[in-house]
């Protein structure tokens, strides 16, 4: 530790204490306060928790947070699949590298470019379709994004399309740096590849699992914009809609700033629940990966 | 495979009958690996070929190799869209907001790794706690106030909140990397009378490159690919990203898709040019993004 004058330290935090200060504490102190207005302009007259009552009145709401709950269920698909994936390719399977390369490229496109393939693939007519009904499985040639029972599920594949290759990479980094004599141990006491998996794999991955779980929490109820945005809007009707639209198309197309707090505000709180795991499980993380 | 070419030499497995069997749980696990690589292709396959059709050939077939070549997509495409200016716009946002986060990210991470203060900690604690919270919680005051100051829809205003949404990763990032560097450096720096900006200057930062080239490229990337902030905060014609510009010219040509996917290949060059000749970076960076710092 260098010795300085009590306040030196405080210098070299001014630039990044106003700037956060700015884009974080003055808009999470005044998004609470909109919550509580009805906003005309840059502010309004108080009115309590009217806002709120509002929103959860709103069926298009209900709507929404329903919508978020079950992206959740995409949490338990990227957690099996990337581990899987992961697993296979640290056992330098054929052409690990490649697949990984591979896995990993839908990362690099932006969800704007994907969400646009992906809109035209699954069009009625799209290529998705046409390949279904070319290998006779024309009952499943559905309209995907135009039913809106199906709409949502679909999203969420395109959401576990882009998102996969990270768990996989974030994995394939967590196994290289495992002890490999309990892997070989196990192999001489005749332990199938099933066994290794549950009893000697899957142990050691829980820290990185109960990350990426939590990460992916976070992802599926407030980091999903982008993707709804750009592939349905909400649509059909609000049959994708979610709580970030939700506050975008409130705010910035109805003109009601309160009611996009009330629930901006809601949204704040909900990831809250989730920052003091997480940090105790990065901190749990990172002290396993020292030992 | 019948024919015992070289190819097939290297791909099987040698000579099952010599008693070694066909292990057919291997052939599971890659059939299983090549059907995601298949469903990951896909999407890919038909990025690539559609510019390449007219609307006549793509609407009687879209999965089959175009026939014929056809390459006024792309001269349609950048008639109909702003690509460069959009790239123009998009690199302002990723130089100017990563330059100026990562010097005050920097500077503050020097004073967290390398002298003592109160409340640290939990300074510390809080300002990575930041890294959870959603833009789109923070986006209504933002918008709200840049308005108020005249400021809406300038560079200024939305390099600003760029530089506020990744400086605490930076903070984090760069925090746990100083500290990994030994004292003993540093002490003998301060025997030979360097200040304390001397020594984040001259050592520090020097000796940090790795991670400061990880930083970069994951902050760069967010910036890059970030589409609220720039819809509600750059809205105007002239100001607008590539992840805005191309939304809207996707919508604008959803019936002319092969527009579209030119459109699409022309936005996509860049980072996969990056990717193709900086992998390693790219795979490390985002790791270390989500796991260590």
């Amino acid at each position: 530790m260098l010795r300085t004058h009590r306040l030196t330290p405080f210098l070299f935090l001014a630039p990044m204490l106003a700037l956060l200060t700015f884009v974080f504490g003055y808009s999470l102190v005044k998004i609470f306060d909109f919550s509580m207005r009805r906003i005309r302009g840059a502010t309004g007259p108080f009115i309590g928790f009217e806002n709120y009552r509002q929103v959860f009145k709103d069926d298009v709401f209900h709507l929404a947070l329903k919508h978020n709950a079950l992206l959740l269920l995409a949490v338990p698909i990227l957690v099996i699949l990337s581990i899987l994936i992961a697993v296979l390719l640290h056992e330098q399977v054929r052409g690990w590298r490649f697949y990984r390369t591979l896995y990993f490229a839908p990362y690099i496109f932006a969800i704007p470019v994907i969400g646009i393939v992906f809109s035209n693939m699954l069009s009625l007519n799209g290529a998705v379709n046409q390949l279904l009904r070319g290998i006779g499985l024309d009952r499943l040639a559905l309209d995907w994004l135009g039913s809106s029972n199906l709409a949502l599920w679909t999203l969420m594949f395109v959401i576990i399309w882009r998102e996969l290759g990270f768990g996989i990479v974030l994995y394939l980094a967590r196994l290289l740096s495992l002890n490999e004599e309990l892997e070989d141990a196990g192999k001489i006491d005749g332990a199938n590849w099933g066994q290794r998996l549950w009893y000697i794999t899957l142990p050691q991955l829980k820290d990185v699992t109960e990350f990426y779980v939590v990460i992916n929490i976070i992802t599926m109820l407030a980091w999903v914009f982008p993707f709804v945005y750009v592939i349905t809007r909400g649509g059909p009707g609000n049959a994708t809609q979610v709580m970030e639209l939700y506050i975008y198309n409130f705010a910035f197309r109805n003109s009601l700033p309160g009611m996009a707090s009330a629930v901006a505000v809601v949204l704040f709180l909900i990831t809250l629940i989730f920052i003091i795991p997480l940090f105790t499980l990065r901190q749990r993380t990172e002290g396993g990966e020292a030992s | 495979m019948t024919t015992e070419t070289p190819v097939s030499v290297v791909l099987e497995t040698p000579a099952p009958k010599e008693g070694r069997r066909i292990d057919w749980f291997d052939i599971v696990k890659q059939l299983f690996l090549i059907f995601f690589a298949l469903l990951i292709l896909f999407p890919g396959y038909f990025l690539l070929i559609t510019p390449f059709k007219t609307q006549t050939n793509y609407s009687a077939d879209k999965l089959g190799l175009p026939s014929p070549f056809y390459f006024e997509n792309f001269t349609t495409a950048l008639r109909g869209g702003r690509f460069f200016l959009w790239f123009g716009n998009s690199l302002i946002m990723v130089v100017g907001a990563v330059l100026l986060s990562t010097v005050v990210a920097a500077l503050a991470a020097f004073a967290f790794s390398r002298m003592r203060f109160r409340a640290q900690t939990p300074l510390l604690a809080i300002i990575t706690a930041l890294m959870v919270i959603p833009p789109v919680v923070m986006i209504i005051p933002l918008f709200i106030f840049f308005s108020r100051m005249d400021m809406s829809g300038s560079y200024a205003s939305a390099i600003l909140v760029y530089a506020g949404l990744i400086t605490p990763f930076a903070v984090y990032m760069l925090t746990n990397f100083f500290r990994t560097i030994p004292h003993e450096i540093v002490e003998s720096a301060l025997i030979d009378g360097a200040t304390s900006l001397g020594i984040l200057m001259k050592i520090l930062v020097p000796l940090s490159a790795p991670a400061l080239v990880t930083l970069v490229v994951v902050n760069s990337l967010w910036v890059w690919s970030d589409l609220l902030i720039a819809l509600v905060l750059l809205p105007t014609d002239e100001k607008r990203t590539l992840m805005v510009g191309i939304t809207v010219f996707g919508s604008r040509y959803n019936s002319d898709v092969p527009v579209a996917m030119a459109g699409m290949i022309m936005a996509s060059l860049p980072m996969l040019l990056l990717y193709i000749f900086g992998q390693k970076y790219f795979t490390r960076g985002l790791v270390a993004g989500a796991l260590k710092g």
